[in-house]
């Protein structure tokens, strides 16, 4: 028997959303089995991430500020990715990001004191630049020397976790234990819950202004994507290179362009981890945003908006993935889910057809 | 701690890198770019040292964790060759299944202790040559031997065999190798497994030979991804992996020896333990990666020698440019 993929040409508009739903549920039932295999209870898995993610407005809340961290990475990964450009280190830009952020307060480069309205978009510059800085060094050994941008990207991911653990357990140490001073008040991104004096049913939701940031960064990129020729060219450069280099574009200069802002993208979410939720820089300050923000950009399909809402899914799963047991259940669903995408895009793109080799004398 | 100490640890250490990274020449001359190797590693790493401790045999751990390794590469096979999934995103699925499933896997493995470790082996009469004897031949776990003997073969067998031939083919010209009557499919799947079964092995390596426990996923610490920056500086041949797998070694292993002198040239240590300037010690197999990867990339634009060149597609029979 033999295996035949024919290209489909015919594929109604809903089908590669209902495939992706489909391999979504596909990946929960393998997880389930695999949660069983190892001795745990797969339906009280699902049911506690469910109830403690989306049970009541306050956990809502706090999944949203899991999503946040995730919709920048998240988005930082499929703008390369749409081109093409295997970003791997969003990860590091992240930690960047969020380092940069934090020296604005600790090194310190605005005296204390300044008003918020100056700290925090310093904090914003100061973070995306950290981690454009950290895109920008892929980008430039791929575009000049031709350097694979997956191993220079995952490399850094180590030399920035380094380099923040550095800062975090020497200069900026808190009495030597592994976490900085508290940020002043002013260095923080405003939460919903402050406006708890004059609106008391916000009291408690954590939700600040960086899911904001998420959401209009989104909206920036699709239109950046879809509707200007700077977009249609990154999208010509991903989907046929040739003809985008017979078009004359400078597909080195867009690598370039393209790294710095997707590193950008994700420094921002450093900082607005920093700013937003941590208030502080602290050595595990990520669980891994910028790789879950890889299949992230995955299960989007690199669609912006489709990223804000597969962040949430994500922000869910690690939210309540910290109290499952075993520890490594999130991230081993996470690789689950990322192969049933890949594979739901083969019959996304194919028709799948099983024949016998005819019998031929 | 002198020269000949510190290149008998590098030797060492850097076995583990060399079995990933001749797992991944094998993979990627076949055009079947991997990874996984991370994952691969991890998964290699957790069954053998499970197995070992379950069984009190560390031989059995070694097999186990070489299937293991071999029986989650195949997931990428499947993936890559026959559904035409693309090599990159599959192989990062696969390290970041793996990682999951280590964990789950090596739930409680951390507190284990007294696992039986694979024997070392010093050679009689051999090992009194200077310098030769006792860098490669004194003391050496029974697995660094395995590695002497790998890279020869493995440089043989893809330059002057026939099965080594059709594997080139494979990986630069498939549909040529396909006319050929060469099974492209099977070739691949072939050695994608060999990919497997030596990441595996690299993994036992850390476990029950020459960095013994479990650490959870900070047992392999990328050194899978070190194999494969390795691979791009080898430029695909075995005996340049051997020379950057012995480098990186000896670098891991200077990194742990350096923090314990307190003078350097008379002048105290600044990477003493416990200080925060033993981070930028950390950094620095990292950041030679991105530097031997540069020097590998430059030097095989000047030779015009570069990956295979069915690297990364798959093949599919009748279809232009493939």
């Amino acid at each position: 028997m033999n295996l035949h993929l024919e290209p489909r040409t015919d594929a109604p508009r809903w089908f590669s959303p209902v495939m992706t739903l489909a391999a979504l549920a596909f990946a929960f039932v393998i997880s389930g089995f695999i949660i069983w295999l190892v001795g745990g209870d797969p339906i009280k898995s699902f049911t506690h991430i469910l109830v403690s993610a989306f049970g009541s407005v306050g956990v809502v809340s706090d999944t949203l500020v899991k999503a946040t961290p995730l919709i920048l990475t998240g988005l930082a990964c499929a703008l390369a990715f749409r081109m093409h450009l295997w970003n791997i280190g969003a990860e590091g830009q992240f930690l960047l990001g969020a380092w940069g952020a934090s020296a604005i307060v600790l090194a310190p480069i605005l005296p204390a004191g300044t008003p918020g309205i100056v700290v925090i978009p310093a904090m914003m510059l100061a973070g995306a630049a950290a981690g454009g800085l950290w895109g920008f060094i892929p980008g430039i050994l791929r575009a000049r020397l031709g350097v694979s941008e997956i191993i220079t990207t995952l490399m850094l991911n180590y030399v920035a976790l380094f380099w923040v653990q550095f800062w975090v357990f020497g200069p900026w140490s808190k009495g030597g234990f592994p976490e900085t001073e508290a940020f002043p008040p002013e260095a923080w991104l405003p939460r919903l819950t402050d406006l708890a004096a004059s609106f008391p049913g916000l009291a408690g939701l954590t939700v600040h202004l960086g899911l904001i940031f998420g959401i209009g960064v989104a909206t920036v990129m699709w239109v950046a994507l879809e509707r200007t020729r700077w977009g249609y060219e990154i999208r010509l450069i991903g989907d046929s290179p040739k003809a985008a280099r017979y078009a004359g574009i400078d597909i080195n200069r867009k690598i370039v362009v393209v790294f710095v802002i997707s590193g950008a993208l994700a420094g921002l979410g450093g900082m607005s981890e920093v700013a937003g939720v941590v208030h502080g820089l602290q050595d595990r300050i990520s669980p891994g945003y910028g790789f879950t923000a890889i299949i992230i950009a995955y299960l989007a399909r690199f669609g912006p908006f489709r990223v804000v809402i597969a962040s949430i899914l994500f922000g869910a799963l690690i939210l309540a993935g910290r109290e499952i047991q075993p520890s490594g259940v999130p991230a081993m669903i996470q690789g689950i889910i990322l192969f049933s995408i890949i594979g739901s895009d083969v019959l996304i793109r194919y028709r799948v057809r099983f024949d016998r080799p005819v019998a031929t004398a | 701690m002198d020269l000949t100490t510190i290149l008998a640890a590098g030797v060492a250490s850097g076995t583990i890198l060399l079995f990933a990274a001749i797992g991944e020449i094998f993979a990627e001359r076949s055009g079947v770019l991997n990874l996984g190797v991370e994952g691969m590693m991890l998964i290699g790493a957790v069954a053998g040292f499970s197995i070992a401790m379950s069984t009190g045999n560390p031989w059995l751990g070694v097999v186990a964790a070489m299937l293991a390794g071999g029986l989650l590469s195949m997931v990428h096979g499947v993936m890559t060759i026959h559904l035409r999934a693309d090599q990159v995103v599959s192989g990062l699925a696969l390290t970041f299944l793996g990682t999951g499933l280590a964990r789950v896997l090596g739930e409680g493995l951390a507190s284990a202790k007294d696992v039986a470790q694979l024997p070392h082996v010093t050679v009689p009469v051999l090992s009194d040559i200077p310098l030769v004897g006792p860098v490669l031949l004194t003391d050496q776990s029974v697995l660094v031997y395995v590695g002497y003997v790998l890279v020869p073969v493995a440089w043989l067998w893809i330059g002057r065999t026939r099965p080594g031939l059709h594997l080139r083919a494979v990986g630069e010209a498939p549909a040529a190798a396909d006319a050929q009557g060469i099974g492209v499919y099977r070739t691949r799947y072939a050695y994608v497994f060999v990919g497997g079964l030596l990441a595996g092995l690299a993994g036992a390596t850390i476990t029950l030979a020459i960095y013994p426990g479990w650490f959870g996923d900070q047992t392999v610490n990328g050194r899978g991804w070190i194999a494969v920056g390795l691979v791009i500086f080898a430029q695909w041949s075995p005996l340049r992996a051997a020379f950057g797998a012995v480098l990186f070694g000896a670098i891991f292993q200077s990194i742990i020896d350096i923090q314990g002198v307190t003078t350097i040239f008379g002048f105290e240590n600044p990477f003493q333990p416990g200080r925060s300037a033993t981070f930028f010690l950390e950094m620095l197999p990292y950041l030679m990666v991105i530097v031997v990867v540069v020097i590998g990339s430059r030097e095989a634009v000047r030779k015009r020698i570069g990956a295979p060149a069915a690297l990364g597609r798959p093949y599919v029979r009748g279809e232009r440019g493939s």
